[in-house]
């Protein structure tokens, strides 16, 4: 029983964790360009701006 | 590195729309060329918290990671611009910059120079950049998760332990006191959105599929709580909040595909967001929003310019291209005291128009309300599962009723809450969750299908009312043409090659196709073009003309010993006269796409016979007709016209599909009962439309009906499974043998069967 009072209340916060950051992600609008943040993976932020590399 | 490669390959090639990896088809349509005149966008800069210029605009063509980096690095080098984005779900992109820095025009023309046409978006029409009620949905789903999780963990617990017996009672009472903790403030706080839905329709006297999911989400609650106080073993909190998990997931879904109609609905909006040059008193020329032209204004129309507003032509001569209002795709010569149509593009010469009607009373805005009516009309069309709801929510019901009624009858008064609990039972047990993802499931299946083949559905319910359509009516030009003449005469290169040099000074339709025959080559100096007419140089010390035959070869006769004249056969002809050789006629038709024939056919065997309906001249439709292989033609149809032809079929009991790419279309694609058109459409016929194909081919759309058909099957079977699950599991309800156990089980393999049967449709051969 005494496992009990440990593991649930860790088990709810990690839960409560979980859920904390998905308001945070759901908030600062990672969901609001679902399409456009899998195409960007494909693009190098320390690239050369166009005008230099060409 | 591979976006690097992608934004490589697309400035090879230059100034052509779309994308520029390849992956998408470019746009069918000529590009306009008169962005320059119509698109500065300073009437619709604003200055943002921060101090910034804004500027958003719809980009149209956009579609993969190469245009996201071509287009924000390209405005990012522009000196003066701080921030880029673009959002690529909604095709919208924000652009910061110092104020005065840098010229808003700059910013199109850059977007134009990299291959992508651009429209500002008018911060007074275009509605909120943040979709909130999917962000609320989605905080719903993330409670409703978090819930379901936790209170899971503690049941499998319960069950387990509970029924090996090495769990005592007072240790199971616990586990439901937690549950319940968790599990109370979190449903009422995710099942917000039903508890809406259903007090909305409720208070307007009707039922919704939202009553029994309210209603059972407070009973089970009420009874559980009960349940546990009472230490018994019917505690549902696991249920509610698995529920409320699986039906949320359908709700989101079906919301990304409304927010998705009412965007594009939105760029019909965008369509009057264009600015004017408005003539001052003292002459000078002031930038303006179509939206600020008073009555009686006038306005300084550029060749390339569209008309902003209604008006009548005070000064000047030049050719219009009416297509966006009349569908016909020959220009027309306009003189003053004419009428111009608010959407008439300009193409030759300057005129200066007097506004005879604001932006909101002009023909666009008259256009977009035809639309809004055909769409509210279409509506009230029921859907497949709110008619299957429609049936479903009173037989649960009285069920529930009898249940309780015949629990408290058998066992008397004294066992009511065994009664009440069974009654709870009965209502969670047929909660409509499998149905819930029934149709959405589906949906973003099939949809997803038909993207990857390059068709865009717009609204959630277009499947279902493309898969029963079974009359197809077609617009001519540029839905079964592609919209663009094409030279059909036959010429020698060196008389081909001289007529292209006078015609490349021109924006003329047919100078262009002549050109576009003739391939690249140099354009003749010091020509001038005569509006109306044609054009002239001198080359050689010699005059030479291309043009109408009154202008260029008035003294020809039919030479070529081709005996029949440019309109019976439904083409446009032009004249070429060097003042050597004899007059050269180059004939010009709007070609056919080129599977439209066996588009046709495929329809037909689909059932769907076909017919043509198009504002254009007799003998031009006759003559596609029966390219295309279609016995049944109208010609010469108002756009007016073109809705009672659809309203005639409708009446007779049909379902018509209404396929068509003009503005002119787009009221009667929006009275059909279900319409598509080419990607090459104007924005505001595509938002008018259920399904966009793009590219060249016309079997997208017997392609589409297919999958269609598909995903109907799929839908009535996804129905038909949560009736027969109900059907088996609610005697088992009403006799009280349901534990949490099983109504946990069964809820969640019906959801699962459902979303699987979905899938199916990405496996079927079409």
């Amino acid at each position: 029983m005494t496992a009990l009072a440990i593991l649930i209340p860790a088990a709810l916060s990690l839960g409560a964790l979980a859920l904390i950051a998905f308001m945070f992600t759901l908030r600062a609008g990672q969901y609001e360009d679902i399409e456009g943040t899998a195409a960007r993976i494909l693009l190098d932020d320390d690239d050369a701006p166009p005008a230099s590399r060409s | 590195m591979v976006a690097l490669v992608l934004s490589d390959a697309g400035a090879d090639k230059g100034g052509k729309a779309g994308c520029p990896s390849g992956l998408a088809p470019t746009s069918t349509a000529p590009r306009s060329d008169h962005q320059e005149g119509m698109a500065d966008p300073a009437p619709f800069v604003r200055i943002d918290t921060s101090g910034a210029a804004v500027l958003e605009l719809s980009v149209k063509g956009a579609k993969c990671a190469g245009c996201i980096g071509k287009i924000e690095r390209g405005l990012l080098s522009v000196p003066g611009v701080t921030d880029a984005r673009l959002n690529l779900s909604t095709q919208r992109l924000s652009v910061k910059w110092t104020p005065g820095a840098v010229q808003p025009r700059t910013i199109t023309q850059t977007l134009d120079r990299l291959g992508y046409e651009a429209r500002p978006f008018d911060p007074v029409a275009g509605a909120r950049a943040v979709d909130e009620e999917g962000r609320f949905l989605l905080r719903c789903l993330g409670v409703a998760a978090f819930a379901s999780m936790n209170v899971m963990l503690l049941s499998v617990g319960v069950w387990a332990g509970f029924g090996t017996g090495d769990m005592g009672e007072g240790t199971r009472t616990l586990f439901y006191l937690i549950s319940g903790v968790i599990a109370i403030p979190c449903a009422l706080y995710a099942a917000r959105p039903f508890f809406r839905s259903a007090w909305a329709a409720l208070s307007k006297g009707r039922a919704n599929m939202d009553v029994p999911i309210s209603l059972a989400v407070v009973l089970t609650l009420a009874v559980s709580i009960l349940e546990t106080l009472m230490q018994g073993e019917h505690a549902y909190f696991d249920g509610v909040s698995m529920l409320l998990f699986l039906l949320l997931i359908g709700r989101y879904l079906d919301h990304l595909f409304r927010e998705r109609a009412r965007t594009a609905a939105k760029e019909l909006l965008a369509l009057t967001a264009i600015s004017a040059q408005r003539l001052m008193r003292d002459g000078g020329v002031e930038l303006v929003s179509a939206r600020d032209i008073a009555v009686d204004d006038r306005i300084l129309l550029s060749p390339g310019d569209r008309a902003p507003v209604d008006g009548v032509i005070e000064t000047g001569a030049s050719e219009v291209d009416r297509s966006l209002v009349t569908g016909e795709s020959a220009p027309v010569a306009a003189r003053a005291g004419d009428v111009m149509h608010a959407g008439v593009v300009n193409l030759t010469r300057p005129l200066t128009l007097r506004a005879s009607a604001t932006a909101d009373a002009s023909l666009v805005a008259e256009l977009a309300r035809l639309i809004e009516a055909g769409e509210q009309n279409r509506g009230a069309q029921m859907r497949l599962v709110d008619r299957a709801v429609k049936y479903y929510v009173p037989i649960v019901h009285t069920l529930a009723a009898l249940t309780f009624a015949g629990w408290m009858i058998a066992l008397g008064l004294d066992h009511w809450r065994i009664a009440l609990m069974n009654a709870a039972a009965v209502l969670i047990i047929t909660c409509p969750c499998a149905l819930g993802l029934a149709s959405p499931a589906v949906q973003v299946v099939a949809t997803g299908k038909l993207f990857k083949r390059g068709v865009l559905v717009r609204s959630g319910d277009a499947l279902e009312r493309l898969a029963v359509a079974d009359t197809v009516t077609l617009d001519k030009t540029g839905t079964l043409t592609l919209g663009r003449p094409k030279l059909v005469s036959t010429h020698s290169a060196q008389a081909l090659a001289s007529a292209a040099r006078l015609a490349r000074i021109s924006r003329h339709p047919l100078s262009r196709a002549l050109v576009e025959a003739a391939g690249p080559g140099e354009a003749a100096k010091d020509a001038r073009e005569y509006p109306g007419e044609g054009v002239e140089a001198v080359i050689n010390g010699r005059t030479v003309r291309l043009g109408r035959r009154a202008f260029a070869a008035p003294q020809a006769s039919v030479c070529d010993g081709d005996q029949v004249s440019a309109e019976a056969i439904g083409a446009s002809e032009i004249w070429f006269c060097d003042g050597v050789s004899a007059p050269e006629r180059f004939l010009f038709r709007d070609g056919l796409r080129p599977d439209a024939a066996e588009a046709v056919k495929r329809l037909e065997a689909l059932g769907l016979p076909a017919m043509l309906l198009s504002g254009d001249q007799p003998a031009a439709v006759e003559a596609a007709a029966r390219e295309a292989g279609m016995t049944r033609f109208f010609a010469a149809l108002s756009p007016g016209d073109k809705i009672d032809r659809l309203k005639a079929l409708s009446a007779a009991g049909k379902r018509p599909l209404m396929v068509g790419d003009g503005l002119n279309d787009a009221a009667a694609l929006a009275s059909a009962h279900v319409s598509a058109a080419p990607g090459g459409a104007v924005d505001a016929t595509q938002a008018a439309a259920d399904l966009v194909f793009q590219g060249e081919k016309l079997s997208a759309v017997p392609d589409a009906i297919i999958v269609a058909r598909q995903a109907r099957r799929r839908v009535i079977e996804n129905i038909g499974f949560s009736m027969v699950y109900n059907v088996l599991a609610v005697p088992a309800a009403m006799a009280g043998f349901i534990t949490p156990l099983i109504a946990a089980l069964a809820m969640a393999g019906s959801s699962l069967a459902v979303t699987l049967n979905a899938l199916r449709i990405r496996e079927e051969r079409s």
